[in-house]
């Protein structure tokens, strides 16, 4: 504890200056369909990261969010014509209602139980995006337009659509930052640290297990919503458990419970993603699983976290 | 002769394939609940290992021409094997951790293992013939039976048997159990625990390897074989709950059948009818039908 928390706060603030920065000149020196791709997944880890890094609950469903908001927004905008603000408000909502479904059945269980509860029933949301008329079965929602923004802004303008992801991700990272440092966030830690205790300084545990697992589901599914706009497209991949386990993943790499430990996980793992799947095929789930092992055995605190922990040595930061 | 409309013929041969894919559920399911009790560890790779164990059949019979019955001895045991050098290399030094590391690792190695077999095979899958002895079937007079089916049925209860008398009826199995209890106490009377936990995940993951080999005349064997399965044997495993042995059997082959009964009724929703029984198994009884709350 070298410096007192304001020096710390500044120190924080300076570092997502930074990157707000970064975020609004990042597309003219990259492509943006990259960037925005990284940011959809950045904002479903950060999302995930409210679940597991903040709560100590393991989902292995989380694609049935992602996944399944995207299919919401794409019907919602090709068919039924809808704005693109709509389509991913429309996702969202769908999104956090089966968070709610999901939450209440997976929270009676706890542990190991509830993350094979929540990769059971986010695979029921995989056959049924596989066998439901209006998903497109294994082709997915194909030609999904990107529409005008509001009616005025035309999305189909790279630049515009990446500035429209940007800033969907700052709101979703600013709530997902004030959820944390919330009186509410810090209940949540406490159950994470010790549930039994949690509840008997009275705190209705699972009511606050419920309200996390809800606003990391719609989080997510803003995440994906936005996705499909983006790729003009929702497909099996993304409800499938494989996505489920490549968020974990990140995360776990990136830091758990650190704030931006998830943004770093997953710009980290679509990077590889994007270099290497055309040059090694299958042996992408190979290297995804060696990281996996890796971080598990010798690396649970994942990159931020282990440069936090590095700080703290030199008294540099907290 | 009919029941509900649907010939007693279509109702049995139903009826079968829901009791072998019940039975490949209690396999796999004993399995994860064996390892469970003693490492608490839900493995992940269980799946992946059972895809691998049905390779092994097949890479056996194509390269080295390994007839079935002695894959069906050499499969397990090289799966075994491989569980044994999983767990002493990598599972030993979770066990003081949080038990979600646990699944993250194995998912890890599920997700290595199944990409090393889909860069060598592809995903398009390979047949593997049924023994010769096994060919053809027997009328029963209300179904035709293959040969084959029928004996995959019956050596899954066979061997789920063999567990369950294991596990309950013999010395070794006391210390197991007991090593689920209290593994500290088990330790202190003198019982090499570290030794116990070993060989326990080895056979656990070997039943996941002969599983693989008894279903690799009747599915194709094919890389992504496991991970389907194993999702639905997590949702078996949640419904039944897994303090018991003979739970976690009846549980796999009941909600087999289940299944068939629904291919048979309405089919389109025999993907999801377990996990659909799961979600109502938790609303009503949420530590599983043969769970203990703790």
């Amino acid at each position: 504890m070298a410096r007192s928390p304001d020096q710390t706060d500044t120190l924080l603030q300076i570092g997502f200056a930074a990157l707000l920065i970064a975020g609004i000149v990042a597309p003219l020196v990259a492509y943006p369909t990259f960037l925005m791709k990284l940011l959809c997944f950045a904002l479903f880890a950060c999302a995930f990261n409210l679940l597991l890094g903040f709560t100590g609950l393991l989902s292995f469903g989380h694609a049935a969010f992602f996944g399944g908001a995207g299919y919401v927004c794409g019907f919602v905008v090709k068919e039924w014509g809808w704005t693109p603000e709509l389509g991913v408000l429309a996702g969202t909502a769908v999104a956090a209602l089966l968070g709610f479904a999901f939450g209440s059945l997976a929270i009676r269980r706890s542990g190991i139980y509830f993350a094979m509860i929540t990769l059971a029933l986010a695979q029921m949301v995989y056959f049924l995006a596989l066998q439901l008329p209006f998903t497109g079965g294994e082709d997915g929602l194909q030609g999904v337009p990107r529409g005008y923004l509001f009616g005025l802004i035309d999305l189909s303008d790279n630049m515009a659509m990446y500035y429209f992801v940007f800033l969907l991700f700052v709101a979703g990272f600013a709530l997902i930052l004030r959820t944390i440092h919330s009186p509410f966030g810090q209940v949540l830690k406490a159950i994470r640290e010790n549930e039994p205790r949690a509840l008997s300084l009275g705190y209705d545990v699972d009511r606050y297990k419920l309200l996390a697992f809800v606003i990391s589901a719609g989080l997510t599914g803003m995440a994906g919503a936005t996705k499909t706009l983006v790729f003009q497209l929702a497909s099996l991949t993304d409800v499938h458990w494989h996505t489920s386990g490549e968020v974990v993943l990140m995360t776990l790499l990136g830091g758990l419970g650190t704030a931006l430990g998830p943004v770093v996980g997953a710009g980290i793992v679509v990077t590889l993603q994007n270099e290497l799947a055309d040059k090694v095929g299958s042996w992408v789930s190979v290297i995804m699983g060696v990281i996996f092992v890796i971080c598990v055995l010798a690396f649970r605190r994942g990159i931020v976290g282990e440069m936090q922990a590095l700080g703290k040595r030199l008294g540099i930061s907290e | 002769m009919e029941i509900f409309g649907i010939p007693l013929r279509g109702l049995a041969g139903q009826l079968l394939i829901g009791l072998i894919n019940g039975s490949f559920y209690a396999v796999l399911s004993l399995g994860l609940a064996v390892i469970f009790g003693l490492l608490n560890i839900i493995n992940f790779a269980h799946g992946a290992l059972y895809m691998m164990g049905a390779f092994l059949a097949w890479i056996g019979l194509t390269h080295f021409g390994i007839n079935y019955w002695a894959a069906l001895l050499l499969a397990p045991l090289l799966v075994g094997l491989l569980g044994i050098v999983i767990e002493r290399t990598l599972l030993r030094w979770l066990y003081q951790l949080d038990h979600l590391y646990g699944l993250l690792l194995t998912f890890g190695l599920a997700l290595i293992i199944e990409g090393l077999f889909r860069y060598y095979f592809g995903i398009s899958g390979e047949t593997y013939e049924v023994p010769e002895a096994l060919q053809g079937g027997v009328d029963l007079g209300f179904m035709f039976l293959p040969l084959y089916r029928g004996w995959v049925v019956l050596a899954s209860l066979v061997v789920c048997l063999a567990t369950w008398f294991i596990i309950e009826r013999t010395k070794i199995g006391a210390y197991l159990r007991a090593g689920t209890e209290n593994p500290k106490l088990v330790q202190a009377l003198g019982i090499n625990v570290p030794l116990m936990i070993t060989l326990t995940y080895g056979f656990g993951v070997a039943l996941a390897g002969f599983a693989g080999v008894l279903a690799a005349p009747i599915l194709q064997v094919n890389p992504l074989m496991g991970s389907n399965l194993i999702i639905v044997v997590f949702a078996v495993v949640v419904i039944g709950g897994m303090g018991s042995i003979l739970g976690s059997i009846v549980t796999g082959l009941g909600l087999g059948l289940i299944e068939g009964l629904t291919r048979l009724f309405y089919p389109e929703a025999s993907a999801v009818v377990i996990f659909v029984i799961m979600v109502i198994v938790l609303l009503v009884r949420p530590a599983g039908l043969f769970g203990r709350e703790n």
